[in-house]
């Protein structure tokens, strides 16, 4: 054998890794696989697949179910890769099913620490993966790198003190040789941060902390020692521009969450998105939708960044149903507001000004404030759609609370949320992330769910498709014009992208939480979604 | 240990336990106890204690604790594989917990005049002619909601509220229907569940219906109870007796 035999040889072995920065640079043309939580860098939860249609929607049927060992809420949103689905059972256990039949190739179980604190359930969103390594956030606040053929840890990174109050929930997101997380933990009084790893070694590149310290642009919003545990906590995964070298995260709630007057000031960047050039952690520019928060409206939406035409001409803009209840479409180069209205019923503001800034418009003591605390829309991923022009979410709508502010010393690792919310209807439960029961009593007069999808040209509602009960569901549209979503009814639904019609459902009998995925294999399209306590998948009838 | 003997014998007889509440635990314990209930404990188990599936604190239905010490391990541990954190309390500070997850629901009873409950049940059977439409204890009408352990899930000015104002206190999961079929047959009865596609009741001959939306014509949710408020039917301490004997009904099993 020649020595050039030998290389050829060996070529099969050295191009196996598995996904290359460059495909996650085009994972929207690599629609048979989902490399990424919201499917691109752009995270408009797109596929080009066409292959489920308005037409033949109707034959959608079940190919497999795999069910989760866990009782904890499922909220994860799977990678999909050259035929192997990777999911997180909650809470931070790593499953690599066949995605042809569900069974299962691996399981790595990771132990969190006993004494972890994490405000709002031991979640997981989901993975992120570079070449033949998969990145796994932790309830107890470590960043976990896993070899994703063998399912064998790789290294482990403590990215915080899961016993302050910090954890890991979000999927993380790659750039190039770094893997990127933020810390949740906004009830616990942390100080939030977001924080790059060196993909091969777990070591950190740089972190930017959303609360600025002392002598930094922005600490002023703070009034005495509040920014040490002030919260803007991150629980959903950002996005990037690569063209831009620009990364963009959703900053959640100052705390104490319900009590602004323990924090005066304007609490940067609580309730904000920032843009983080991706090499070394700086920010070039930060926009906050709800200065000084009474609400707990965190800023965690998905960034969703579109290129297209506006006023005439083309612009790199992101769209932002945030959870206060407003739409904003902002430049993505500059931060520049752009536009704003609200999407519900609205009533601590009465709008914004030029600056994108709320005019608020407090309420009195004990009486409702429109939206209520889980907000018009909260972290479930929403969808553009660039064949339909129109952007897609999960609203709540009609939905109220009454907010009791509360005094609160701050003590490392206990809760910090400053009183709390409460329904409207004295005894009736208030919908909330955590009830799983379907339809608790969460009937017309404390809010009901809906699909919107706004015209990104106007802002205006196209159409929306009312549900009884309120949805955590996120969203998928394809290249058909087919949108999936589900809700807390235990329904997984295919509308029509253009006018909101229903196309099929699916009983799933458990709330979705998660948005779908869909890929492609053997030449046929597969959409995936979790539910209850277990990831469905379905395609057409044989 | 009398409370602990209780609890041992049978998880759901907490509710006998629960008449031993008031005056077991120090007021400025269970005081101490619902301020830091509000910060820590409410946001996730909520204001009431149910928002958990299974878990209703207000009424002593634990899914992994039983005796007081339990409690306080419970909460200072967490639960792992649940989303249960540990806690950091100081011994006063769990003591207050634990007093007021077994008080919080005569907590703030305050101002309901109670009077005899064995009076109270012959006002319910007599007079009040609740059994026309409620049940108790396996005697009565089904179309309302069963009262059998009414006492372990509402106050006793909540109850006072729905015996004076049923209209406004009616949850939205109480309301009546009426839904016509396209085939013309009229349903009436009290809701159960309710989607997008479908509605499920009791209707008024206690059969269990389920309606698909698409196959009706008409579909009205009532806000108005079908209950007639006591307000001028009962005197003052018939009320009291009746509000007393809804507050001893804990369940049977």
């Amino acid at each position: 054998m020649t020595r050039r035999t030998w290389l050829l040889c060996l070529i099969p072995f050295a191009l196996s890794a598995q996904v290359t920065s460059d495909q996650l640079v085009k994972a929207a043309q690599d629609p048979k696989n989902w490399l990424t939580y919201n499917g691109s860098y752009m995270s408009q939860s797109y596929s080009t697949l066409a292959q489920i249609t308005p037409a033949n929607a109707k034959n959608l049927e079940q190919k497999w179910v795999f069910q989760v060992d866990s009782l904890q809420k499922f909220e994860n949103r799977p990678l999909v890769v050259n035929g192997v689905m990777y999911l997180t059972q909650p809470p931070n256990d790593v499953v690599a099913l066949d995605a042809r039949t569900g069974r299962a190739f691996w399981m790595y179980r990771y132990n969190n620490a006993a004494d972890a604190r994490h405000c709002c359930g031991a979640i997981n969103r989901g993975l992120a993966i570079l070449g033949d390594t998969l990145f796994m956030g932790t309830v107890d606040a470590h960043l976990v790198a896993i070899d994703a053929r063998s399912g064998r840890p790789l290294w482990d990174t403590k990215v915080a003190e899961g016993n302050a109050g910090y954890a890991l929930t979000l999927a993380p997101l790659v750039v190039k040789d770094k893997v990127i997380v933020g810390v949740a933990g906004g009830e616990y009084g942390i100080r939030g941060f977001i924080a790059a790893y060196d993909v091969k070694t777990g070591k950190e590149a740089w972190k930017f902390y959303t609360i600025p310290g002392p002598g930094e642009p922005g600490h002023d919003t703070w009034e005495g020692d509040t920014w040490k545990f002030g919260g803007a906590s991150i629980w959903v995964t950002g996005s990037y521009d690569p063209e831009l070298n620009l990364t963009y995260w959703g900053i959640g709630n100052p705390g104490p969450d319900w009590n602004p007057s323990q924090r005066k000031g304007a609490n940067l960047y609580s309730d904000s998105v920032v843009a983080l050039d991706a090499d070394t952690g700086k920010l070039k520019w930060h926009f906050q939708f709800t200065p000084n928060d009474p609400y707990d409206y965190d800023s965690v939406q998905v960034p969703v960044l579109v290129d297209t035409a506006w006023r005439g001409r083309p612009r790199k803009l992101m769209l932002w149903a945030n959870r206060n209840g407003f739409y904003y479409v902002l430049d993505r180069v500059t931060g520049e507001f752009l536009s704003g209205n609200s999407f519900v019923k609205v009533t601590w503001a009465k709008g914004l000004d030029d600056a994108g800034k709320p005019i608020v418009t407090p309420q009195p003591t004990n009486t409702p404030v429109f939206p209520g605390v889980q907000g018009g829309t909260n972290w479930y991923s929403p969808s553009y759609s660039p064949r339909t022009g129109l952007f897609y979410i999960s609203a709540w709508e009609d939905y109220a609370s009454i907010f009791l502010p509360q005094e609160v010393e701050y003590k490392e690792g206990l809760s910090f949320t400053g009183g709390r919310p409460v329904a409207p209807i004295i005894g009736a439960r208030s919908p909330s992330l955590r009830a799983n029961q379907i339809n608790a009593g969460a009937a017309e007069s404390i809010g009901y769910g809906s699909v919107l999808a706004i015209d990104v040209r106007t802002g205006q509602k196209k159409w929306k498709f009312d549900m009884i009960d309120v949805t955590d569901a996120g969203i998928l549209t394809t290249a058909s014009d087919v949108l999936f979503t589900g809700g807390r009814e235990g329904y997984f639904h295919a509308l029509d992208a253009r006018t909101g019609a229903l196309l099929w459902k699916g009983s799933v009998g458990g709330q979705v939480s998660a948005a779908p995925v869909t890929y492609e294999l053997d030449g046929k399209q597969y959409v995936a979604v979790a539910a209850g306590h277990a990831m469905f998948v379905y395609g057409l009838r044989e | 240990m009398r409370l602990e003997l209780w609890l041992g014998i049978a998880l759901t007889s907490l509710s006998l336990a629960a008449q031993e509440h008031v005056g077991q635990y120090a007021q400025a314990d269970i005081e101490r106890g619902s301020r830091l209930y509000a910060v820590n404990c409410a946001s996730c188990h909520g204001v009431g204690g149910d928002t958990i599936p299974n878990v209703d604190l207000k009424s002593g239905r634990f899914r992994n604790a039983t005796s007081d010490e339990d409690l306080a391990k419970v909460i200072t541990n967490g639960l792992q594989g649940t989303a249960m954190p540990p806690h950091k309390f100081d011994a006063a500070e769990l003591k207050g917990v634990v007093s007021y997850l077994r008080t919080m629901r005569e907590f703030g009873m305050g101002a309901v005049a109670l009077g005899e409950a064995s009076r109270g049940k012959s006002v319910l059977e007599g007079k009040g002619a609740c059994l026309s439409c409620h049940r108790v204890e396996g005697k009565g009408s089904r179309v309302a909601p069963d009262l059998s352990d009414i006492g372990s899930i509402r106050s006793a000015s909540a109850l006072e509220r729905s015996l004076l104002d049923p209209n406004a206190a009616m949850l939205p999961v109480n309301r009546p229907v009426r839904a016509v079929t396209k085939a013309g047959r009229v349903v009436t009865g009290r809701r159960l569940n309710e989607d997008t596609y479908s509605v499920q009741l009791m209707d008024d001959k206690e059969n269990l219906v389920s309606l698909n939306k698409a196959d009706l014509r008409e579909y009205k949710v009532i806000s108005t109870s079908s209950m007639p408020s006591y307000k001028d039917k009962l005197s003052a301490s018939e009320m009291a007796d009746l509000l007393a004997y809804l507050l001893a009904l804990k369940g049977t099993n």
